[in-house]
């Protein structure tokens, strides 16, 4: 994976788009988990060689980014470090899959490469969304979303706390592989038993920790129980934006806007 | 290795989300059933840790590639099963949104492949049997070395069955497994050896913190063969009823054929579960013989420079589908460049 | 009006697997509104006693009376109503997603109303000028703002007496004088560890030396600040602002080594 220090800049700048403030920040946390779930549910439907289908539903992604104000550049850089996995396992479509699908231009193009192709898109549509409904609703409001939408409260309450000491075991652990480069200049990663060592002593560090946090939760009356009280209500806004993308999505999937589009302008 | 939203099928999409969200709905139960209230900011604090601990590379030596902790083994060792299965869950939450990694229909995939393996299978049956009571230092090492390698091979061959039940990638089994296996063995052989050396750092500094947890049994009150029987169950009907469903409404091939050509070219199958079957068998098989995968969808052309003998497809209608696909991404484009200076100038009035 | 009394009495505390006793025979006794220093060197003992006045641990050999309850299993619930404890590291203290939330833990968790809850949480946070800070997550704070809020957490539950261990330590100067001040501005019981002698004497008319797990004195802050044998015996030094001025006094000061 990245560097601590590069892992925790990720998490500051995602956090700080959804500090932001646009129409669709201001939507409920459930109304964006409840589309962007809707939105990806669509992505999957289409069939492997329907790169065609999916053409219309980037209007998802690419309007919210654009109402919101998310810089592309930098969604597309995290979905560029996020691909390899993916790409090494679409490339053999092309490879095994040769069957001609299509014809353009004289050009014959087969089915492993259209599939290819939707693996790409497919790739791109569904994690664009992910990121966007975290940089546009932050983690702690998703997950308050999550509990409104039912999820087992001990899930969402092991999701924040997580949350909450990333930050701060990340922090130790950059000080200790620091002190780690200071001492070792000769090698850039540490060898697997200092490796251990090093990994060994922050985990003892965290379960100390654990025990104080747990004192702490103690001293305020803490039972077994984490309670959280915040109103979440639920507007026009958001009713209008749930009710037009889920008809979109089922639009785009009813009727082949890109086929009458081009037939349209082959004719002419 | 993340399973991603891209390969996925619906059908298997959604049932290992429904396995792996009743899973998680089973371990919270069991959590709270426990009523230990210092797990609570001890499952936190431990997601926490795998997750800085996995930002931190060590090299291998004489390979010139590097290692990382994986979670579920040491996660299993310090909470026991069901609290390392919610904390893995988390972690790999906050990854798949942060991170991109995977997305998060596939989330259902990789929590089951990174959870379910480790903490259910490798933990109670090999770390739990080796280690036994009384633990030692070689059966500690031994025992975490086995079981990371094989939690980790268990948790590949689900990618693998999960790609290849998809069916989106090419790849058949037998050449995946063949991709995949061997690098997650030394992988996981890696992982248990960091895993064996992180519990034995422990186990000197704070012996209490893993004799509590050797005293814990780890399955208590669970039967394994129902809960397997009970998710067995839950995926075969979710499965099933998407492919009936899908079956029933034009979609997969022959609805991308209509899409990218225009022409319904198949007539649905009678059955949906025969169909279903049909295609798990024909994936299970070592290298299928690729020419023939899709004699009645597409004609066989063996090689890409022969011309195509006959094309189904008429040339015309197929190049209206790629134009239309380029064109409304342009347009979609166009819109979001609308919407953004609009709000850009909204921002400025203001 | 017994309730904000604090009283230890002849308290012993061993750690699990250890042979020497942290604590061995503590006694005193605080009264309404004082404000006590605890001070002692690093190992004294004073987290140790400080885990028992919120009943974190009962005392297994020796008494804690706060107010009218000794401090059981059974009383503990009112005692950590009563005694509003400030750890050392607001990173432990602070664990919730936001400073909101982490500050209606406490009243949430005393069964207040919500509309309840937010007055109190909205009361408090000011109290320690931090109302601003409301919707930030905890890791987003400097060290001084995660201190008052720290401090906002307990506030929240209108404890009568404040016990706080080392309220100053990594804080940079102002962010330290604005704590103190704070501190200075309450009228609750107060009781701090701390090696900030300087605080303490800007805050506590009274302190309490450990050392080794015992009182090794107890009386008013000038008085024990003033016995230099007593401060050398446990490893303190006066305070500087009780030293010498070095600027203005630079010629008693022995000549720089080359
Ligand atoms: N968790 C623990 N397990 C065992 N011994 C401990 C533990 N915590 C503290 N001790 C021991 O108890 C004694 C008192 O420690 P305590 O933390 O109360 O000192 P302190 O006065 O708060 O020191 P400091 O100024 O460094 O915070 C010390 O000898 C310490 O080593
Ligand atoms: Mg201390």
């Amino acid at each position: 994976m990245k560097g601590v220090e590069s892992g925790l800049l990720d998490f500051s700048r995602l956090e700080m788009l959804a500090a932001g403030d646009s129409p669709v920040h201001r939507l409920d946390p459930r109304t964006k988990v409840l589309v962007t779930a809707a939105f990806l549910v669509f992505v999957v439907l289409h069939g492997k060689y329907d790169l065609a289908g999916l053409a219309p539903l980037a209007l998802y992604p690419v309007a919210a980014m654009a109402l919101s104000g998310l810089p592309a550049g930098y969604i597309l850089g995290k979905l560029l470090l996020a691909s390899p996995f993916v790409l090494l396992v679409g490339v053999w479509n092309p490879v095994l899959d040769r069957g001609i699908l299509v014809t353009v231009g004289g050009l014959p193009i087969s089915g492993g490469w259209i599939s290819f192709a939707s693996i790409v898109v497919r790739f791109a549509l569904t994690l664009s969304a992910a990121l966007i409904l975290i940089a546009t609703t932050g983690f702690d409001q998703v997950c308050r979303g999550l509990s409104r939408l039912y999820a087992p409260k001990a899930f969402v309450l092991q999701l924040l706390l997580l949350y909450r000491y990333i930050f701060v075991l990340a922090g130790e652990a950059a000080r200790m592989v620091r002190a780690f480069r200071l001492r070792n200049l000769s090698d850039e990663r540490p060898a697997m038993r200092t490796y251990a060592a090093l990994l060994g002593s922050l985990l003892v560090r965290a379960l100390d920790r654990a025990q104080r946090i747990h004192m702490a939760m103690l001293s305020r009356g803490f039972d077994g129980e984490i309670r959280m009280s915040r109103p979440m209500r639920l507007r026009l806004a958001d009713a209008a934006w749930a009710a037009f993308w889920i008809a979109f999505f089922i639009l785009v999937r009813r009727y082949d806007i890109p086929g009458l589009l081009g037939q349209i302008v082959i004719a002419h | 290795m993340h399973m991603a939203d891209a390969l996925l099928s619906p059908a298997v999409g959604a049932s290992m989300w429904t396995v792996t969200a009743g899973l998680t709905v089973y371990c919270a139960r069991k959590v709270k059933k426990d009523a230990d209230e210092r797990k609570a900011p001890l499952m936190g604090v431990l997601g926490a840790f795998i997750f800085a601990a996995q930002m931190i590379n060590f090299s291998i030596p004489a390979t010139g590639s590097s290692g990382h902790l994986g979670g579920g083994m040491i996660l299993s060792i310090l909470l026991g099963p069901y609290a390392a299965f919610l904390t893995i869950a988390s972690v790999l939450t906050v990854q798949a949104l942060f991170f991109a990694d995977g997305g998060l229909l596939a989330l259902g995939c990789n929590i089951f492949n990174l959870g379910f393996f480790p903490c259910f299978i490798a933990y109670p049956f090999i770390y739990k049997a080796l280690t036994g009571s009384s633990p030692t230092r070689n059966r500690i090492v031994a025992a975490a070395i086995l079981a990371s390698a094989a939690g980790l091979l268990m948790g590949a061959s689900g990618v693998i069955l999960e790609t290849v039940l998809s069916g989106i990638s090419e790849l058949p089994l037998g050449a995946f497994a063949l991709l995949m296996l061997p690098i997650h063995l030394a992988i996981g052989l890696v992982e248990g050896l960091v895993t064996s050396a992180v519990v034995l750092f422990v186990w000197k500094a704070r012996p209490e913190v893993l004799t509590l947890s050797a005293a814990s049994r780890p399955l208590a009150g669970l039967s394994l063969r129902k809960l397997l029987a009970g998710f067995a169950a839950a995926a075969v009907l979710t499965g099933g009823i998407l492919s009936w469903f899908a079956s029933q409404n034009p979609d997969g091939l022959e609805w991308s054929m209509f899409h990218t050509s225009g022409h319904e070219e198949l007539a649905a199958p009678a059955d949906g579960l025969h169909r279903a079957l049909a295609a798990f068998q024909e994936k299970l098989a070592f290298l299928p013989d690729y020419d023939f995968k899709k004699p009645e969808a597409v004609p066989a052309a063996p090689a890409p420079e022969t011309a195509p003998s006959g094309p189904v497809v008429q040339p015309g209608t197929s190049v209206a589908g790629l134009v239309g696909a380029a064109l409304t991404l342009a347009l979609a484009g166009l819109a979001g460049l609308a919407l953004g200076l609009r709000r850009r100038a909204a921002e400025i009035r203001r | 009006m017994s309730h904000h009394i604090v009283e230890v009495k002849d308290l012993h505390y061993t750690y699990p697997g250890e042979t020497r006793k942290a604590l061995s025979g503590v006694s005193f006794r605080i009264l309404h509104g004082e404000a006590v220093g605890i001070v002692g060197a690093n190992g004294a003992g004073k987290s140790t006693l400080l885990r028992h006045l919120n009943g974190y641990w009962a005392p297994r050999e020796g008494s804690v009376r706060i107010g009218d309850y000794p401090v059981t299993p059974r009383t503990v619930k009112q005692v950590r109503r009563t005694v509003g404890m400030v750890f050392q590291d607001p990173d432990d203290q602070l664990f919730m997603p936001t400073v909101f939330d982490d500050v209606a833990f406490g009243p949430l968790n005393l069964g207040f109303s919500p509309e309840e809850v937010a007055l109190r949480v909205t009361r408090a946070l000011e109290t320690v000028g931090a109302a601003h800070l409301a919707e930030r997550p905890p890791h987003r704070l400097s060290g001084g703002e995660k201190r008052a809020v720290a401090v906002a957490t307990v506030l929240s539950m209108t404890p009568d007496i404040l016990v706080l261990d080392e309220p100053t330590s990594n804080l940079d100067p102002r962010a330290r004088r604005k704590v103190i001040e704070l501190l200075h501005g309450f009228v609750h019981t107060r009781i701090v560890a701390t090696h900030d002698l300087d605080m303490v004497l800007a805050l506590c008319p009274r302190t309490i030396v450990m050392r080794e797990g015992r009182v090794e004195a107890d009386g008013p802050t000038l008085d024990i600040f003033n016995d230099a044998e007593l401060l050398d015996r446990c490893h303190l030094e006066k305070p500087f602002s009780m030293q010498a001025c070095p600027v203005c006094s630079r010629a008693t000061l022995p000549a720089r080594q080359p």
